[in-house]
């Protein structure tokens, strides 16, 4: 009966695994709580904000990469790993590095992922940014084992303000929140705008609230009096503000950034370049629509087994330097094919210029050019970086 | 995954046989959003009738005596049979998920067809209407070529970047081939011994040695002034004599004409937006264009190496069949 039993194990192995002889495993870590996902702030749907925990973009992933390691006998696998503190998470992610883990998706908030990262400085995983936005990571905090995929804000405003001159709307009032994240949007839209050529009239800050000691400051129309302006930006990281806004500022202008018209990862209603197939497979598993930091997590699993599929083996150095190469070609299904900035590690990537159901324009938008990618234009070039390795 | 639906497989909307129709001489175009293949007169090219599809209809392709037309429709989930001498919609094969693109076998009893969201490759007998199997491949599976001899289909999957080789009588996968970036579309050489398929996202056709399944040679792209992102080729078709290829390199709105022994491009043909498939009529004096992003078809002079007239048709075309 034993011996039976095992001959029909075996066999089922053998069935089952035709080519995969290995199989590659990626680390997937998250923070539990994460304010990001709260529950009212999810259903509220603002725009280019996350509408649920990324791990579904790298499963839908997983699912389409069965076949990048046919010919190198690899199969693909993902291991979760979660918990409150850094602390606790690094000693679950060196679990995993022992058991010989070494590509680690990261969907935690920009101080988490800095702390994951030191504490694997100069060993053998790689990291791969999959929600946090911030500049800081991709300049002065850069850290040579990590790397991006979700855009960074100044990507994100370079795309804007792109569209802002093509238009000739040059002339823009900023109106910007308390909450710092606020002014790191603020900081992204004046490097961008100073870089190609908008004008920023004013810049004004603003509260959520209805005290009417505070109307200059939470009343739209106050707020957006007493200048002139092309369009009206909004810094607002958590959008409540910002989705109260259109419609409502002075002069009949329109609402960019938080609100409105924003450059995003995706867009559920892009149609071309293979995108439509890429969000139906998300929504059969994730029952929602796929937002940025899905698609950067799905893109990451995908850059994984397109190492492997190219350099035909797991050999870790190979996959790392395949990374970085100058010809690598990923494919994103938004057109132009993405890569990896060598100075910093941010995927280079077209970005979706959104309303909250259609795509107006893609940037980079048509006439900006740069000497060597046209990519290049969005987001830090290599004489922009700060980034030292 | 609803790919066998127990009844209602088929239904025929008329039981008469095709009537005789020969050499109308005019063109089909596939319009995917307007949901119509639209008809033009092969010399005046001025439109003949716009012929109402199931939604979204992408791939064309007659059965061998040029009675019927086939055209894959993709959210319309059917292959609508399109009857070429009442230029209607008489018959379809229904419940087909996503069909997207397809070839019939030389002896008109198979159809292969990519169906894109399952990531399949699936068989429909032509008798019965009736998908009989279908073959697991990589995700968003697009070209489909059956060979000459009826004995292998070749299937590319754009997201494995792989040309997957099946074997007809096992229905089983015999090889898979890693090809350049986002493969599409494939053409064979008239001696059956080189199989080119292009790659959308690499700027290049690789051509694949049919004996041994392997990548020989790979030809790039690269018209002056063009970056390799702005370079995308799709549609590809040979000459009867095998010496000639055309592909088109999409968002660099060009045709690009292809010395195949050689593996050199000869010219570059500038034609409309995102120039998408491309179709000889039958004596290969006239090469049509299908320009996804202007909504009109390229007629290229092939002598001339030039377009001698562009044709409105419906909105995001797909493909050109010539009836001649």
């Amino acid at each position: 009966m034993i011996k039976a039993c095992l001959y029909g194990l075996l066999c089922w192995l053998a069935c089952t695994s035709v080519w995969a002889e290995q199989t590659l495993t990626i680390g997937y870590a998250q923070q539990s709580d994460d304010p990001r996902y709260d529950d009212k702030h999810l259903t509220a749907q603002f725009l280019g904000q996350a509408l649920g925990r990324p791990y579904a973009g790298a499963e839908v992933a997983l699912k389409e990469v069965k076949f990048h390691g046919q010919n190198a006998g690899i199969q693909f696998a993902l291991e979760p790993a979660e918990a409150t503190t850094s602390a606790d998470l690094i000693k679950q992610l060196e679990a995993l590095q022992g058991e010989g883990v070494r590509f680690i998706l990261t969907d935690l908030p920009a101080t988490t992922l800095s702390e994951v990262a030191t504490a694997f400085k100069g060993k053998d995983v790689v990291f791969f940014n999959v929600s946090a936005p911030e500049d800081s990571l991709r300049q002065a905090q850069c850290q040579a084992n990590v790397f991006h995929t979700l855009p960074n804000h100044a990507m994100q405003a370079d795309a804007l303000v792109q569209y802002l001159v093509a238009h000739q709307w040059k002339e823009v009032l900023v109106l910007e929140g308390s909450n710092p994240a606020d002014q790191l949007l603020t900081a992204a839209f004046e490097r961008a705008a100073k870089r190609y050529g908008a004008k920023i009239v004013a810049k004004r800050p603003f509260v959520l609230g209805n005290d009417p000691r505070e109307r200059d400051k939470n009343n739209i129309a106050l707020l957006t009096g007493a200048a002139d302006y092309d369009a009206v930006y909004i810094a607002d990281s958590q959008g409540e503000f910002a989705r109260n806004a259109a419609y409502q500022t002075l002069l009949p202008r329109p609402v960019i950034g938080s609100e409105g018209l924003n450059a995003l990862a995706w867009n559920w209603a892009w149609q071309r370049h293979g995108a439509p197939q890429v969000e139906k497979r998300f929504e059969k598993i994730a029952s929602r629509r796929m937002s940025d930091p899905d698609w950067a997590a799905w893109i990451a699993v995908k850059t994984i087994a397109t190492a492997v599929q190219q350099t035909n083996g797991d050999d870790f150095n190979k996959l790392r330097a395949f990374l970085t190469a100058n010809d690598t070609t990923l494919d994103g299904a938004k057109g132009s094919a993405s890569s990896f900035r060598p100075w910093d590690h941010q995927l280079r990537q077209p970005l979706l210029l959104s309303t909250h159901n259609w795509v107006i324009e893609r940037a980079p938008v048509t006439g900006f050019l740069h000497e060597k990618n046209n990519l290049d234009t969005l987001g830090f070039d290599e004489h922009d970086s700060t980034c030292k390795f | 995954m609803k790919l066998f639906p127990l009844s209602l497989l088929s239904f025929s909307l008329l039981a008469s046989s095709p009537a005789f129709a020969k050499n109308t001489g005019y063109l089909f175009v596939s319009s995917e959003d307007d949901h119509i293949v639209t008809v033009l007169d092969g010399k005046t090219f001025e439109k003949i009738k716009d012929i109402k599809t199931s939604k979204r209809p992408r791939h064309l392709q007659f059965n061998p005596d040029k009675t019927l037309l086939y055209a894959a429709c993709g959210e319309g989930e059917s292959i609508d049979i399109i009857d070429v001498a009442k230029l209607e919609v008489t018959d379809k094969i229904a419940d087909i998920e996503d069909p997207e693109a397809f070839d019939i076998s030389p002896d008109n009893k198979t159809l292969y067809i990519s169906l894109e969201d399952d990531g399949a490759l699936g068989i429909i007998d032509l008798t019965s209407k009736k998908m009989t199997k279908t073959v697991e491949v990589g995700e968003e599976p697009e070209g489909v070529l059956a060979s000459p001899d009826g004995k292998t289909v070749y299937v590319t999957s754009e997201v494995a970047n792989t040309v997957h080789v099946i074997d007809t009588a096992s229905g089983e996968a015999k090889a898979a081939i890693v090809v350049g970036e986002r493969p599409r579309r494939f053409a064979l050489s008239p001696d059956g011994k080189e199989l080119w398929v292009t790659s959308e996202l690499d700027a290049s056709a690789s051509i694949i040695d049919v004996a041994s399944n392997t990548v020989k040679d790979k030809l790039t792209f690269a018209p002056e002034g063009f970056r390799k992102e702005d370079i995308t080729p799709v549609g590809i078709s040979m000459t009867k004599d095998g010496k000639t290829a055309f592909v088109t390199i999409g968002r660099a709105n060009r045709v690009a004409v292809v010395d195949v022994a050689a593996r050199k491009v000869e010219t570059y043909i500038l034609v409309g937006e995102r120039a998408w498939n491309a179709t000889l009529n039958q004596d290969e004096s006239l090469l049509f264009v299908a320009n996804g992003l202007s909504d009109d078809v390229s007629i290229v002079k092939v002598d001339d190496r030039k377009v001698t007239k562009s044709v409105p048709v419906g909105r995001v075309p797909y493909m050109v069949v010539v009836d001649d």
